[in-house]
């Protein structure tokens, strides 16, 4: 047992290495290889061939749709608690505001009324969930401890529960016919249509990719290196002279304002959003994604967000001994986790600060040396 | 005076931990904060450093109030301390910790110099810069932290039990690195339990009981009166 897991950890970390220490050039033409396949991904021409990789209980390119709105937010909550170390359990609400704030202003069933188109609609969703992130985080990130992951989660209750029972948010009768994307084909078709789900995959795989670009540069500059800071130790931090509050405000508007985005685009490509969508379970989900991923970690977050949320799906339609086991795909899911914690706590692929801080020995005893 | 507290007292929610007290730094002078466990020196630093409020009562700092600045402020106006347990950052390699004690600072040619000048004094650390902080011995780690605190090119460097935990061989060498520090020019505040060797090293000193200053001297003072003697130096 440990003999396959030390080989399985070696072989990991040889990869690692590999990657560390091959050419600028290789590299390049790799990264380069792995988009174009996530790009080709969608089509059935292409797809077919990946034996069992597509899902059998579900049209694979709608997966790869929810896969992608996953990814994103898992992007988006590692800068809170991977780079931050600030615990969020209600990241879903912001998704919610994001969808809603798309919902109330495009759809005819809104009382408003105002019918905007989508695009036009996609910053002020932005704007207006980092203002909420902003106004959640005022208060409470000023406090040190537990309150904020509870705080978080009173608000994505409140959300859930104001989208259930408020007349304005129309509750499980939800507002329908929201506006897709602009954009047509030479002929006249339109290019994010209904039934065809590849392109809302197709533009939330190149907001990833942008996305990625920015919170990398980022975390290369002095806001990435406060953000370490205070994830390492807050009163060190602010010792050195960090103005801690102030970038862990950041940190939280930043996630926030990615998880508005994700919420307009799934707005967009569902063209109904009704109380149902927000489950406290779904903050809980990306969380897990982004621990699972390897917190810290963009490329950890990455895969986190996205093999989670595909491990859900791929139970869709498997019977085993006349048991579907899409209806215990949490328990499974729970299992992988509990399996991971106790093997491997870092996550997948964790950062290699995240690896030392893990080996912290701040903590030991000192007797003579 | 390069700062001056003015009967400050600060409250942890319900418990009183400093009744009032004032001290006072010059510039140039190596002072040192005795006292037992629980005596509230760790609590003066926090009030000082300012992550900690206070209830009542002033800190001047080179005549200004900054009994109400944000920490981070006091940083760069020239205050940095250097933890108690050490407070490095465990994922950081060495190199990466002292660049963050630089973090308020932009004059990259001053910074050069100033790391040169850290890794000089602590040699330990030049050859281990690229390691992370985490995995460094306790000795190591305590001489990252003031190294660190070095980096911010303090007026007033503030060191909270330096020694702790070190075997006696680090602690001289801990001590005689603080000497040497503030004949380069820096202002220490130096809070110890190991008194003997704080007061042997400090120009002047106070001692701190259950949250008062109950005695102020110069270091030579109060290494040879009795009642110190008794109570802290372990000798009747
Ligand atoms: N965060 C805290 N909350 C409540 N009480 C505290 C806290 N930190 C310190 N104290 C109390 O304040 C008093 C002074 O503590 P401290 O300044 O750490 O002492 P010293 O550094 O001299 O050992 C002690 O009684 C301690 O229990
Ligand atoms: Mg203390």
């Amino acid at each position: 047992m440990t003999t396959v897991l030390d080989k399985l950890r070696s072989g990991r970390e040889a990869v690692g290495e590999r990657w560390h220490h091959a050419p600028r050039w290789v590299r390049w033409v790799l990264l380069a290889a792995l988009i174009v396949f996530f790009y080709a991904l969608p089509n059935k021409e292409f797809y077919q061939y990946l034996g069992p990789i597509p899902t059998p209980g579900a049209n694979f390119t709608q997966v790869l749709f929810t896969i992608s709105i996953y990814v994103l937010l898992a992007v988006g909550l590692n800068i809170v608690v991977g780079f931050a170390g600030l615990l969020d359990l209600g990241y879903f609400g912001f998704f919610a505001v994001g969808a809603y704030t798309v919902a109330v202003l495009t759809s005819p069933s809104s009382d408003i009324k105002t019918l905007w188109p989508w695009l036009l609609v996609v910053p002020i969703a932005i704007g207006l969930t980092m203002v909420s992130g902003v106004m959640l985080g005022t208060p409470t990130l000023r406090l040190r401890g537990d309150y904020l992951a509870l705080v978080t989660l009173g608000f994505a209750e409140m959300i859930r529960i104001a989208a259930t029972s408020s007349t304005f948010l129309k509750g499980q009768r939800g507002f329908n016919q929201i506006p897709h994307p602009p954009g047509e084909y030479a002929d006249g078709k339109p290019f994010f249509g209904v039934l065809d789900a590849r392109p809302y995959y197709w533009l939330v795989l190149t907001l990833i990719i942008l996305v990625v670009i920015g919170v990398r540069n980022l975390t290369h500059s002095r806001v990435g290196r406060a953000w370490i800071s205070i994830r390492e130790d807050e009163d060190a931090a602010q010792l050195m002279g960090v103005p801690t509050f102030k970038f862990k405000l950041w940190a939280f508007a930043a996630g926030a304002a990615i998880a508005g985005l994700a919420g307009a685009l799934f707005a967009g490509k569902q063209n109904f959003v009704n109380s149902q969508n927000f489950e406290l379970l779904n903050s809980i989900i990306i969380l897990a994604a982004v621990i699972f991923g390897g917190s810290g970690n963009i490329v950890g977050a990455i895969v986190g967000g996205g093999l989670v949320a595909y491990m859900i799906e791929r139970f869709r339609g498997i019977e085993l001994f006349g048991i579907e086991l899409y209806e215990y795909r949490f328990l499974f899911f729970g299992l992988v986790l509990v399996v991971m914690m106790i093997f491997r706590p870092q996550g997948l692929i964790p950062n290699r600060r995240r690896a030392a801080e893990f080996k912290d020995r701040r903590k030991e005893v000192i007797v003579g040396e | 005076m390069l700062l001056e507290i003015e009967d400050v007292s600060l409250l942890y929610g319900r418990i009183q931990a400093l009744h009032g007290i004032s001290l006072t730094v010059a510039e140039g002078e190596i002072v040192a904060l005795i006292g037992a466990n629980g005596a509230g020196k760790s609590t003066t630093m926090r009030a000082i450093s300012g992550i900690r409020p206070i209830a009542s009562g002033a800190i001047r700092f080179n005549g200004e109030d900054i009994s109400k600045l944000r920490a981070d402020l006091r940083v760069r106006r020239g205050l940095c301390q250097a933890p108690e347990g050490r407070g490095i950052f465990p994922g950081m390699t060495v190199l990466e910790n002292l660049d963050m004690g630089a973090y308020t600072r932009r004059d990259r040619a001053g910074i050069a110099q100033d790391l040169d000048r850290v890794l000089t004094l602590f040699p330990r650390l030049a050859e281990r810069r690229k390691q992370h902080g985490g995995t460094l011995s306790g000795g190591e780690q305590q001489m990252l932290a003031v190294g660190r605190a070095l980096m911010s090119r303090p007026k007033l460097l503030l060191l909270d039990e330096p020694s702790m935990g070190l075997a006696p061989m680090l602690i001289q060498q801990i001590f005689t690195i603080i000497t040497e520090i503030n004949q380069q020019g820096t202002t220490i505040l130096l809070v110890e339990q190991n008194a003997q060797q704080a007061l042997a090293r400090a120009h002047r000193a106070y001692v701190l009981e259950t949250g008062r200053i109950v005695k102020a001297g110069t270091g030579a003072e109060l290494l040879h009166d009795p009642a110190v003697k008794e109570a802290y130096l372990g000798v009747a």
